[in-house]
């Protein structure tokens, strides 16, 4: 699969949350307000690209020699832990302007199913390292895109009088279908 | 430490604090694998397994683990079992394993998991913590099948595989997808009105 279909599918057609249900948890729960929802967004973004290549590597020179492949799972995942104690860290020393910006949601990635499921599929399909980085770029970028539209909705939604036990999540889970809907229409487009 | 019942723990997952409909935790397998009764059913199992296990084990090891470094053991903990679901479903059960492989391995990520141990396995016994276990993982593999059920049986006209609806219209399946996110939003807002009325029944009294 070229790299451009690889990108547009994962950004889109294939978006992780409406169409894979992945990330779903950081897709509710901190979409209540634009700003929040952005630097969710991208901090998911950063440690979904660097993980992207730790794991590919650790994956293909460490398990894969040793013939370790069913501790995927636990090696993925404390990689995905350490990595993101460290990106805040390092961030916190060296830019406390991105730290104040990202920090308060850099330690809720490390519970992200989006970020290891990305590391998963991209190890099940036997992307190279250039594609599977592309596709946690373009798969944090669709997160992003849907998460901003979804806390764009849910601004709206709060002043308008919901029935009461529709209050809340029930109402964002609606509101997230319509919008899984508008995306399943691009879904034929680049098969 | 006081000492809780075990009839209080039990009912609490299952409904009071219903982790799906209540709390809100796990909505990524509860969307994804709740497509029909099969695979609603089977994951909700597979997390219960995970569930007693890892509460058990945590709650077991909570005075020996450092407080700074509780999160990496905890997530280490959970993935053994995790794994251990993963080789067991890949041997007996291929066929289904193929269908779910993606959300299994994710059950580490699941967000119950690491709360329940955080909350409660992490500060209680361990006979209490294998019961909460159980019941988190009940009313989840509960809510689970609920959803299944009523997905499948208004996507296909199916139930477990068994048609019972002849010459049911066919969802896309693009927008049975989209239609996940609308069975879960509808489920949880009757669980909400049934909360409530309860509340007022309580509140007339």
């Amino acid at each position: 699969m070229s790299i451009v279909l690889i990108i547009f599918t994962a950004l889109i057609a294939d978006n992780i949350v409406l169409s894979q249900f992945q990330g779903i948890c950081p897709f509710l729960g901190v979409s209540k307000k634009g700003s929040t929802a952005t630097g969710m967004g991208f901090a998911v973004i950063f440690v979904m690209a660097i993980s992207s290549v730790f794991t590919y590597m650790v994956y293909y020179y460490v398990l894969v020699p040793l013939e370790l492949e069913y501790l995927k799972t636990m090696a993925f995942i404390l990689i995905i832990a350490s990595l993101v104690q460290i990106i805040e860290m390092v961030i916190k020393k060296y830019s406390p302007t991105l730290y104040t910006a990202l920090g308060v949601y850099l330690p809720l990635i490390t519970t992200n199913c989006a970020v290891l499921g990305t590391a998963n599929t991209a190890i099940d399909v036997g992307y190279g390292l250039l594609n599977s980085f592309a596709l946690s770029v373009a798969t944090g970028t669709g997160f992003l895109i849907a998460i901003f539209i979804l806390s764009g909705i849910r601004e709206k939604i709060e002043k308008t009088d919901v029935p009461k036990c529709f209050k809340g999540f029930p109402i964002t889970l609606i509101a997230a279908s319509i919008m899984a809907l508008a995306f399943a229409g691009f879904s034929g487009l680049f098969a | 430490m006081e000492r809780l019942k075990v009839k209080d723990t039990f009912l609490n997952g299952l409904i009071k604090n219903n982790p799906i409909f209540v709390l809100v935790l796990g909505m990524c397998p509860t969307i994804a694998m709740s497509t029909n009764l099969k695979q609603g059913f089977a994951m909700g199992i597979a997390t219960t397994f995970v569930l007693i296990f890892s509460n058990m084990f945590i709650s077991m090891l909570r005075k020996i683990i450092p407080d700074k470094i509780r999160i990496p053991c905890y997530i280490i903990i959970i993935s053994t079992f995790v794994i251990i679901v993963e080789l067991v479903m890949r041997k007996y059960l291929p066929e289904l394993y193929s269908t779910m492989k993606v959300f299994i391995s994710l059950i580490v990520v699941n967000c119950i998991i690491l709360a329940r141990a955080e909350s409660f396995a992490s500060c209680n016994r361990t006979f209490d913590s294998i019961i909460d276990g159980l019941s988190m993982g009940l009313g989840f593999t509960l809510s689970l099948s609920v959803l299944g059920f009523i997905r499948e049986l208004l996507t296909s006209g199916t139930i477990f595989e068994i048609t019972i609806i002849k010459n049911f219209p066919q969802m896309q399946v693009t927008s049975a997808k989209a239609f996940g996110f609308i069975a879960v939003g509808c489920c949880m807002a009757a669980f909400n009105q049934i909360r409530i009325n309860i509340a007022k029944k309580k509140g007339v009294k």
